[in-house]
Formats: structure tokens, C-alpha cells, sequence
């Protein structure tokens, strides 16, 4: 065997190797690159806020985070981001706040590679609370954005 | 001493266009005055066999009564009940402390309207303060009896009333899960409500023209917040704003040529006037925070308006150009949904103390804040016309409410609806102008 021969003989050695040590997660087309945590995450619709903030939670990020990749997979979606608030406050400035939140939240999914123009937000101030309570528990249901893609 | 009654002609315009409505609204006064000026309100007589749809005397009694400057006698102390002139004997007025008194009759005329007399006496001076005759169509009575009211509240404490005015309000009713919004109005003290909008969407926001003929409000019909107004007169309604964004928050200038709202088309809520003639839009505020809220000063010169500019939401005053920007407000975290008193010199507001949200009043003179409630979710105030009182909405076992409470925070009542949630009430401007001669 020729000294060529031999090199050709290692590279296709060192090759095979390398393609049997591949174990990264297969391409699923179905969830579009999704890995199975990120799948799970798309469940949740909504993420939420601390009171008068629009502060994204490393929990709220992680779920938006898995959305955006949705979004990147499936080219034809668009998402609707729709900012709710607490009863407490006024309602106007709650109009502006849900707004503030939803943007933050448009931000993000911007800043992970979604086009601008396959984002709508709107605010519902605090006009359109899931939990009618007047407590704690139920305000906190209310602080929220709502993830409606289509 | 002269003793004359004029003829009062009133003009009744929007009154009149009211429906007769059920009355599905009590009013409860929970918290009262020590201190009210003790007045004798004698039941109207009635001449002749038709009995008409209102007890005028028995309004007028309530107005008086709820107002908080006024501390009705009790009937069953009464010594007599007068009717004429030449029957009122001041010392039994005296005997039971009564310091005015009101008398006055009705009677059905041949032409179908009603006619009511009152006289209105001083009783330790012996004297008569006022006396009048309206002659009005029996749907007008109760109106009438707010007149009467007015013209009782102005003479005895030498400030007008606000009887005649008029409040708006939304309410929210929910049946199998479906949600019906209704934007109404109703009488001073919560009777005859007429629907103005109905929707299954949002409304909110109702905003009185100076002259009181029309409403602007926030409508989500369109899936998101657009400002519309109505005329109250013919129901014509034009879209004001749809711009990307929030449109929210109108607010007519005192001259009702303009109109600032708040929209967030620049990519934040910021505070705009729209002239109504060219329907041009001027931008006032520029700042990354929330501005939202915008109130005109009763001279025009001046919006308020609430911002987050310094981290929590404060009150703010600009010049109406936009110009000179000056914070209001530095108690407490939370001030918000400022508006002036019709003298300008106070501002009510929503103001948080703890985790609360009370209604307050700004003193501008001094800075003082007064707060003039103690329950938790209080919020939309807006003064009467007469600066005297203020209404808002709260939360009473779970439902929003309407209430109110005297600019001293003395007096306060809840108006109590039969069903579903009552909030954003807004009052009108000064009542009718009163036209008559005497």
C-alpha cells in the first residue's frame, strides 16, 4: 500500500469515528429544531409580571424564548402579544402598562430573530382578567401577556 | 316684605330626549354629616285627582339630604304642614329647629303638563328666599325637583347646586359568560339611565363635552382601544382615533375646540391635543415613560396628566402647548387620574397610601394631599359641578360601585345598582342654565 494510500485510509478512519461519536438531538421537522423542554414550554401561553413592572422573569424568558424558536421554525406564523394588567391602579395608566409589557415582551422575541412585522401588540389594560378575585392570587393570574400565535 | 313668585322657564334640550327608565339604583348615605343646615321640607299638596309619576318634595328631600350640607327634619316632627303662603307659622318651624323651610303644591294642568309651586323661607328671619312656578311636562318632574334643588342649595349656602346635572358611567354585566358593556347616563342622583353604547367589548373612559350635548369614550369593539364621540342629542358617533396603539384617555379642552387624548402610535404612550375644526394633532409630551391621563385646567391654559417619568406614576402639569412641565405630586408611590376642581384650585385624584387606592384631593395652594376615603379599590374621581362633591367608583362585596363623598370627605354614599358591575362614572359639567323671570 502506497504512504497515500494510508493517509486516505486514517482520514476515512478519523471520519468514521467522528460519525458514530454524533449524538446531538436529530433535526425534528415536525417541532422545527425544538429540543423536548422547549416543546414542552409552548403550552404556556402566558407569562407574567410583577406588579407596575414589565420586567421579563428568567421563567417568562425561557418560555418566550422557546415561542421565538417556534417562530423561526414555522415561517408562516405570526404572533399576537396582548398585555393585561391588575385591577389596581387606574385604568389608563393600566391601557399604558399592559402596552409596555406586551412591547417588552415583542423586544425579546425581536432580539431572538422574529421579524418585526410577524409581531401585533395590543393592551387591554386591565379590562380583561382571567381571575375575577380581588386578592393577591387572582392580581397576579392578571399581570400578564398573553403568546397568541396563529 | 314682598313675597313673589316668578315663573321659571326652563329649557329642556337633552332632559326631555330621556326615556322614562326603571330606577334599578338606591343610594345609600354610609357615612354622614354631624353638621347639616336643618331644613323643613313639607310634601307638596296636590290639587285635583291626578297624581303625577314623581313626589317632587321627596326628590328635592334626598338631593338636600345627600348633598351632606343639609339635614332634613323629620316629617313626624312637624307641627303642620303648610301649603300656602298665608299659612306658614314660623314659630312652629322654630319650636322644632327647623332654620328653613320648603313648601309648595302641584296640579295637573288642562293641557296635560304639570305645574309646581314652591316657596322657599328664611325661618328665624320670617322671611321668603325664593318662590317659583315651573309648568313642565310630567317627565320633566323629577327634573324639576333637581331644579328646585339647585335653586334651594344656592340660596341657603350662596353656592350653586349640581342637582341638575347629569353622570356617566360603564356598566359590565355577564350572562352565560358573555360579556355586555353599557356606557349610560342617568340623572345626579342615579335615576332614569339611558344606554348610550351597548357592546360586548370594553368601554371605558367616558369623557362630558363642556356643553354636556356629547360623550367621548374607549372602545375596544375593534379588538383594541379606539376613542370615539357621541352626541347625546341625535346618537351620531364619529371615530376620533385609531392610530397604531393605544388610543385612550380623551379629555375635552374647556372651550371643547380640542380634545387631548393619549396615544402610543410613537411607539409610547404620549399625550396629544387634536383641534377638532382640522382634526390636526400636536404632540406634548416626549419622554420614555408612560404619559397618559390628560386634564384640562378650567381656564384652559394648563394639562395635567399622570407620568412614570421618576419610576411610579406622579402628577404632572404642563402648559397646554406642552411647555413647562411641573410635578404635582411627592406623597406616596402611586398618584394617578388627576382632574381640577371647577375653581382650579384643587385636584382630585387616586392616590395609593399602603396597598390601597383612595381618592384624594390636591390643595394646590399648599401641596397638601387630603385623602378622602378608606376603602381599598377606589378609583375614576371626578368633581360635581359645583366642586362640592366628588364621585368615583369602588368595590363593595366583590362588585364595582358607584359612590360618592363631599369634597370634605364628610358626607358619602353608595349608589347601589341591581345587577352588574358599575364603574367609570364621569359628571357632567354646570347644570342647564336657568332661565326665568321673576
Amino acid at each position: 500500500m502506497t504512504k497515500k494510500a494510508w493517509v486516505l485510509l486514517a482520514a476515512l478512519a478519523v471520519l468514521g469515528v467522528a460519525g458514530c461519536e454524533t449524538t446531538g438531538v436529530p433535526y425534528d421537522v415536525e417541532t422545527g429544531g425544538l429540543t423536548d423542554a422547549q416543546v414542552a414550554l409552548l403550552a404556556e401561553q402566558r407569562v407574567y409580571f410583577d406588579f407596575d413592572s414589565s420586567t421579563i422573569s428568567s421563567e417568562s424568558r425561557a418560555i418566550i424564548e422557546a415561542h421565538a424558536a417556534d417562530m423561526r421554525a414555522r415561517r408562516g406564523a405570526s404572533v399576537a402579544l396582548e398585555g393585561h394588567c391588575d385591577e389596581r391602579g387606574t385604568r389608563e395608566y393600566n391601557l399604558a402598562l399592559g402596552e409596555r409589557r406586551a412591547q417588552a415582551v415583542a423586544r425579546l422575541f425581536r432580539a431572538l430573530g422574529v421579524a418585526a412585522n410577524r409581531i401585533t401588540t395590543v393592551s387591554y389594560g386591565e379590562e380583561k382578567p382571567v381571575a375575577l378575585e380581588h386578592n393577591e392570587a387572582a392580581w397576579r393570574q392578571n399581570r400578564r401577556v398573553e403568546i397568541i400565535k396563529r | 316684605m314682598v313675597r313673589r313668585v316668578g315663573l321659571l322657564l326652563v329649557a329642556w334640550g337633552l332632559i326631555a330626549c330621556s326615556q322614562t327608565a326603571q330606577a334599578v339604583l338606591t343610594i345609600e348615605i354610609t357615612q354622614s354629616a354631624d353638621v347639616g343646615l336643618p331644613i323643613a321640607i313639607v310634601p307638596f299638596a296636590l290639587a285635583g285627582k291626578d297624581k303625577p309619576a314623581h313626589d317632587v318634595a321627596a326628590v328635592v328631600e334626598a338631593d338636600l339630604a345627600r348633598s351632606g350640607r343639609f339635614a332634613p327634619v323629620p316629617r313626624k316632627h312637624f307641627l303642620g304642614t303648610p301649603h300656602e303662603d298665608q299659612d306658614v307659622v314660623f314659630k312652629d318651624w322654630r319650636r322644632i329647629k327647623a332654620e328653613a323651610l320648603l313648601i309648595g303644591k302641584k296640579k295637573k294642568l288642562p293641557n296635560g303638563q304639570w305645574q309646581v309651586e314652591f316657596r322657599l323661607y328664611d325661618v328665624f328671619k320670617g322671611k321668603q328666599l325664593a318662590g317659583y312656578i315651573f309648568r313642565v311636562d310630567e317627565n320633566a318632574l323629577r327634573a324639576t325637583a333637581h331644579q328646585i334643588s339647585d335653586v334651594v342649595y344656592e340660596r341657603l349656602t350662596g353656592e350653586p347646586g349640581a342637582f341638575s346635572s347629569r353622570i356617566a358611567y360603564v356598566t359590565k354585566e355577564t350572562h352565560k359568560k358573555r360579556n355586555i358593556y353599557k356606557l349610560q347616563v342617568a340623572d345626579s342622583d342615579g335615576y332614569g339611565p339611558v344606554t348610550i353604547v351597548k357592546s360586548p367589548e370594553p368601554l371605558l373612559s367616558p369623557a362630558w363635552s363642556p356643553d354636556g350635548a356629547r360623550l367621548a369614550y374607549v372602545s375596544f369593539e375593534e379588538q383594541r382601544s379606539m376613542v370615539y364621540a357621541q352626541s347625546l342629542v341625535d346618537g351620531r358617533r364619529e371615530k376620533l382615533a385609531e392610530f397604531t396603539g393605544i388610543n385612550g384617555a380623551p379629555a375635552w379642552s374647556p372651550d371643547g375646540k380640542r380634545l387631548a387624548l393619549t396615544l402610543s402610535r410613537d411607539g409610547n404612550p404620549e399625550i396629544y391635543v387634536m383641534d377638532f375644526a382640522s382634526r390636526r394633532l400636536t404632540r406634548l409630551t416626549k419622554n420614555y415613560a408612560i404619559d397618559t391621563e390628560p386634564a384640562w385646567s378650567p381656564d384652559g391654559r394648563h394639562i395635567i396628566f399622570t407620568s412614570d417619568r421618576a419610576g411610579q406614576p406622579q402628577i404632572y402639569r404642563m402648559d397646554a402647548d406642552g411647555g413647562d412641565v411641573t410635578r404635582l405630586t411627592f406623597e406616596g408611590s402611586y398618584n394617578a387620574r388627576a382632574s381640577y376642581a371647577p375653581d382650579g384650585a384643587t385636584l382630585t385624584l387616586v392616590s395609593r397610601n399602603g396597598g390601597a387606592y383612595h381618592i384624594a384631593i390636591l390643595h394646590l395652594a399648599n401641596n397638601l394631599l387630603q385623602v378622602l376615603t378608606d376603602t381599598p379599590l377606589d378609583e375614576s374621581p371626578s368633581f360635581a359641578p359645583n366642586g362640592r362633591m366628588v364621585l368615583y367608583a369602588t368595590e363593595v362585596r366583590g362588585g364595582g360601585v358607584l359612590a360618592s363623598v363631599s369634597a370634605d370627605g364628610r358626607v358619602r354614599q353608595v349608589f347601589k345598582f341591581e345587577q352588574g358591575d358599575v364603574r367609570e362614572p364621569a359628571w357632567s359639567p354646570s347644570n342647564q342654565p336657568l332661565q326665568y323671570t321673576e
